[in-house]
């Protein structure tokens, strides 16, 4: 298949460089179109989005060791905007966690490892089982609240979508982060502005997100979701400590990177035509 | 002058007068438990002093997570904890953990088979307060949970040793709990509690009980009264709802051509009575079957000892429509 990289694993020294991480969001990008054209569909806009956001993580913020996915003192991550999922895969595989070979089989036969949302049953490095959306912050208290009990300096991201905080759930988990001092806790909100009926601003407007966060008592940073350096700095998390929990505001665009998908409402999910997916494949190699 | 009975308060306990007690079974139990096991941690969602939890609160505190009135913020950092090798008790109220949190706990804890134990209050009929408080209906909803175990403890006894059960098992669990001042009656039976076992508590030609929770501590007040009128009834008690005994099920109400009745403190939808009645169908045991069980209906606000007899799950109510079946 086109375009993935024959050999299971990148012999890669982690931190990435900048430019290196612009080359992995370009390499996860055409790996999430791969698995979608494996499927016939999928969530182009939404994957596009948190692109950035993910490989920052993965290629230079979480402390991770792909031969021990199950490592205790390994920092964790909730994908909780699940639908999502292939952006994740592709950083695991990239990251070494499982091949790249995987991607054939995404979506496809009965008994595949990658399905269309995270499962900690069937895919190493996904310390959260999502895809019903307003659980993972809920998830991440816990895992944070178990790491601060346990003595481990380890950080708990949750990547959450801005839709997603229209869950009521979502502000259960943001009023115990702060009554609890997570400072070991960093929820990540991905925020295009786009939900599967619309503007999130007529769907069910949340904005602002940034003073409803503060009220809650969390540090809120925003940052531009694919400015790579911005989001590196702005994702590096405060680990140990009891103080309040941070929420990065990521301003993104649905479909990034491909400029017919680009902040387009139907790009949510969709099926692509075989023209479609070279023009996809020619503006992502390209570097859009 | 009648005494006017009221409506019965949440703290009410369910024994009956000069009934032997024991004092909140499930808090010392576990209190008890975390002693001699560290990863044991107690979440509650603002029902600490209704779960009996507050024991946990007041023993370990360094322990205890208050979550506040949000379920499903209960159900998903119970689920964070356990995913880091912890054994959270999460408490609130039957009504709460599987109406308003059923997603939470679907995908949250059962779909990664995580060792959370629920433990909540008020099941059935077991307070006065109206279908907001009733759990009439959780157990056929989480009986549709893959991996579930659902234990419906019977008395005092059964919940302090059903406690170390769940504990000593791996994987979710959702016990019904009794709480206060519990009745406790099953030492008289010489009983131990297993997990996935039924047992027959008395045996009987006549009639068989197969009973689970707060109905088969009736079903033994039937059986006796039962016999004064020459009824012999046997009582199967069936704390495990899910993994079912089946092969125990079956064996028993195959045997002796009895009148099989099935007593549950739950709707007639969805509970044991549903899962025996399939179970034998299953199983090829053909035998005549009744069910005693809450109605498919939103139940009214009262006195409980006025509820029970209207709804059918009295001592008295249960002896009068066996005995009509019999007739």
């Amino acid at each position: 298949m086109a375009g993935v990289t024959a050999e299971p694993r990148l012999n890669m020294d982690v931190p990435l460089d900048p430019e290196r991480l612009g080359a992995m969001v370009r390499q996860n990008r055409l790996d999430v179109t791969e698995m979608f054209m494996t499927a016939g569909n999928g969530h182009f806009g939404s994957c596009f989005s948190c692109t950035e956001i993910v490989t920052v993580l993965y290629f230079a913020l979480l402390r991770l060791d792909p031969d021990r996915p199950d490592w205790a003192d390994r920092d964790r991550f909730v994908f909780a905007k699940g639908h999502a999922a292939p952006t994740l895969y592709s950083a695991l595989i990239r990251r070494g966690f499982f091949p790249a070979e995987w991607i054939e089989e995404y979506e496809t036969k009965v008994g595949s490892r990658l399905m269309t949302h995270p499962s900690r049953r069937y895919q190493p490095g996904v310390d959260a089982s999502t895809g019903a959306l307003g659980h993972g912050l809920s998830v991440g208290v816990g895992m944070a609240l178990a790491g601060r009990f346990d003595g481990r300096d380890y950080a708990t991201y949750v990547l959450m979508g801005d839709g997603e905080t229209n869950e009521g759930s979502v502000w259960e988990a943001a009023a115990a982060a702060a009554k609890f001092k997570l400072a070991n806790l960093v929820g990540i909100i991905d925020r295009n502005r786009l939900s599967v009926d619309g503007w999130l601003a007529d769907v069910m407007p949340m904005e602002p997100l940034g003073d409803k966060w503060r009220a809650f008592g969390w540090d809120v940073i925003e940052v531009d979701g694919h400015d790579i350096p911005a989001l590196t700095e702005a994702l590096r998390s405060k680990r140990g400590g009891e103080g309040p929990p941070t929420m990065v505001l990521a301003d993104t665009l649905k479909g990034k990177g491909v400029s017919f998908m680009e902040d387009v409402r139907s790009w949510h999910a969709d099926t692509v035509s075989a023209e479609q997916y070279a023009l996809i494949r020619a503006e992502l190699e390209a570097g859009a | 002058m009648a005494t006017r009975l009221k409506t019965s308060a949440m703290i009410a306990s369910i024994a009956t007068a000069g009934q032997r007690t024991t004092a909140a079974p499930f808090g010392h139990t576990l209190v008890r438990l975390a002693t001699e096991r560290p990863e044991i941690v107690g979440l509650t969602a603002d029902l600490a002093k209704y779960t009996d939890l507050h024991i946990f609160a007041a023993a370990h505190p360094d322990r205890f997570y208050q979550m506040g009135m949000a379920e499903q913020l209960l159900m998903g950092a119970a689920a964070g904890f356990a995913r880091e090798g912890f054994m959270p008790f999460a408490t609130t109220y039957g009504v709460f953990a599987s109406r308003r949190a059923y997603d939470f706990v679907y995908m949250a804890i059962a779909e990664e088979r995580l060792n959370v134990k629920l433990v909540c209050a008020l099941p059935g009929l077991t307070t006065g307060y109206g279908p907001s408080h009733q759990a009439t209906d959780d157990i056929a909803m989480f009986r549709a949970i893959p991996g579930l175990t659902i234990i419906d403890p019977c008395d005092a006894l059964e919940i302090e040793q059903a406690t170390e059960a769940i504990a000593a098992h791996d994987g979710p669990v959702y016990m019904r709990l009794l709480r206060g001042q519990v009745p406790r009656l099953l030492d008289d039976y010489g009983y131990t509690f297993e997990l996935g076992r039924a047992q027959l508590l008395r045996d009987g030609g006549d009639v068989l009980f197969i009973s689970s929770g707060l109905l088969t501590m009736r079903t033994l007040e039937v059986a006796t009264a039962l016999a004064a009128d020459g009824v012999a009834a046997g009582v199967l008690h069936v704390p495990t709802i899910k993994p079912l005994d089946v092969e125990t099920i079956a064996r028993e109400a195959a045997r002796g051509g009895r009148l099989v009745v099935a007593a549950e403190n739950h709707s007639v939808v969805g509970g044991l009575g549903e899962a025996v009645g399939a179970a034998l169908l299953g199983r090829g045991v053909t035998c005549a079957f009744r069910q005693i069980a809450l109605p498919d209906a939103f139940l009214d606000a009262g006195a409980l000892p006025t509820l029970h007899e209207r709804y059918g799950i009295s001592s008295s109510a249960i002896a009068a429509r066996v005995k009509s079946w019999l007739a």
